[in-house]
């Protein structure tokens, strides 16, 4: 019994450790997208707020960044509502609204739609962590990459990249711990994942035990991230 | 001729005027302090000789050649701003050194990025590397710091760290090398050691624009100083013209100011 428990959580969890993985390669980049979008500075109505003195409305107006404005809506909207129901609406809508399932139907079919909807969510959340971390450097940094005469690219990399990279470490392995957990969601839509594999002994036998065994697999996930993060920690300590 | 000329620069922030028809000229090899209550618009005067700013009115020449002119937008596209910048070295006042890089390497780094648009550069790259190394040593030991090269900035103190950042613009061998109050962060008794550096560049004639609340090491020091008030140059001379003996009634009150405190 032992063995064939074994086989089944294996399966399972080998789902898991693929939608995760999916996960962070899609929505790492896309997240600082995001967030160069959130951060987004053109006002194409900058030119209401020259000459004399602009009123509350013209100032308002001449403000109004609306890539960031746009962005920031899709945010809220995607961190407003749960990661559940962003599953069902991706997986099931599109179907419904088209006529025809855009998924395909298949079982790999789920597992697509189950990405696109974490790929989605987690580069909200990534996108929020970035922005904190880039808006952290102080300004002074880049001014004294600039009058050294670099460029705006060389700045980035050379300069703000890895200040970000340490301040954004720890709520990164926040975030990216939460996702593993967070895998267990697509049950919703039968993505056969671990927590979905340790539930079905539970309810075809009525054996208790897999779901600790299950807990146990998370456990050990979680804790080699834990050791992974505290070594980037540790290796980024050199300075301050 | 002069090193740097300055014609009526102007410069607004929204409705408040920071500068109003700003103009000097600086000889090359000569120091000018540039005095003032905070507010005067000091900082903001040195901020638009480094291009960290843009004058709304007025033009910048160095050596005779205009690098910025207000009347010609041209002159102010980044492209064309980045390669004008470097006529001008910076030394802040919170000295913002990279803190991921050590001493030696807060130097070399713009160095460095710069060489790899040289033509040569892929046939020399180590011949270029130590080359720079070797300046950047030679920099660090003229600030007394060369046995902290390997050191990250914060294991250095604030005077050290000032002067590496000292060093650091003084690689890129500017035309002019500017000072926004670099002693203004630091501890009463490290600002000797900063203080003393700048007098050694002035001593080799090194050109500067000291923007400083150091009363005596501006008369010391400089070769002219500039009182500012509300945006204006209110008097500029010798600094035993303007600081010891004061021709207007605002120079006279600030400076009355300085030596109650």
């Amino acid at each position: 019994m032992f063995w064939t428990v074994t086989q089944s959580l294996l399966k399972g969890f080998g789902v898991s450790v693929e939608l995760f993985i999916l996960t962070l390669i899609f929505a790492l980049p896309l997240g600082l997208v995001v967030a160069f979008g959130s951060m987004n500075k053109w006002k194409p109505l900058a030119f209401l707020g020259r000459g004399g003195a602009p009123g509350r409305i013209r100032r308002a107006l001449a403000g109004f960044r609306p890539i960031s404005a746009l962005v920031e809506i899709v945010v809220w909207v995607i961190r407003g509502t749960p990661l559940m129901l962003q599953l069902i609406i991706i997986f099931y809508c599109p179907g419904l609204i088209l006529g025809h399932d855009p998924w395909g139907g298949s079982e790999a079919s789920r597992m697509t739609a189950a990405v696109v909807a974490f790929v989605i969510n987690y580069a909200c959340y990534f996108s929020v962590i970035y922005r904190g971390g880039i808006e952290s450097v102080p300004v002074g940094q880049q001014e004294a990459g600039q009058v050294l005469g670099l460029t705006r690219g060389q700045i980035f990399r050379k300069i703000t990249l890895l200040q970000v990279i340490k301040r954004i470490v720890p709520p990164m392995s926040n975030e990216i711990i939460t996702l593993v957990k967070d895998t267990s969601l697509a049950r919703i839509i039968t993505v056969i994942e671990l927590t979905f594999a340790g539930q079905a002994f539970l309810k075809s036998a009525g054996i208790w035990w897999p779901l600790l065994y299950t807990g146990a697999f998370y456990l050990v996930f979680v804790g080699l991230l834990t050791l992974i993060f505290g070594y980037i920690e540790r290796r980024l300590s050199y300075f301050r | 001729m002069a090193i740097l000329e300055v014609r009526n620069i102007g410069k607004s922030f929204g409705s408040t005027e920071v500068l109003k028809n700003i103009s000097f000229s600086l000889e090359e090899g000569r120091a000018m302090a540039i005095i003032g209550s905070s507010g005067s618009g000091k900082t903001t005067l040195l901020r638009c000789l480094n291009f960290l700013e843009t004058p709304d009115a007025g033009t910048i020449s160095v050596r005779g050649e205009t690098l910025f002119d207000a009347a010609d937008p041209a002159t102010a596209r980044e492209s064309e701003i980045r390669k004008k910048r470097l006529h001008f070295g910076l030394v802040f006042q919170s000295f913002n050194l990279f803190p991921q890089y050590t001493a030696l390497k807060n130097v070399t780094l713009a160095s460095e990025l710069l060489a790899r648009e040289r033509s040569d550069y892929k046939h020399s790259v180590r011949t270029i590397a130590k080359e720079l190394e070797e300046n950047a040593m030679a920099l660090l030991d003229q600030m007394g710091l060369a046995a902290k090269a390997g050191l990250y900035p914060h294991q250095l103190s604030g005077g050290q760290q000032q002067r590496v950042a000292i060093a650091r613009a003084l690689a890129l061998k500017p035309d002019v090398l500017c000072f926004d109050e670099p002693t203004s962060a630091l501890d009463p008794e490290l600002t000797g050691e900063v203080l003393r550096v700048i007098r050694g560049l002035a001593e080799q004639k090194t050109t500067m624009v000291i923007v400083t609340h150091e009363m005596a090491f501006a008369r010391d020091v400089a070769d002219t100083v500039v009182f500012m008030d509300g945006g204006l140059v209110v008097e500029q001379g010798r600094p035993e013209d303007v600081i010891t003996n004061p021709k207007e009634e605002r120079t006279r009150r600030f400076l009355a100011r300085f030596t109650q405190e």
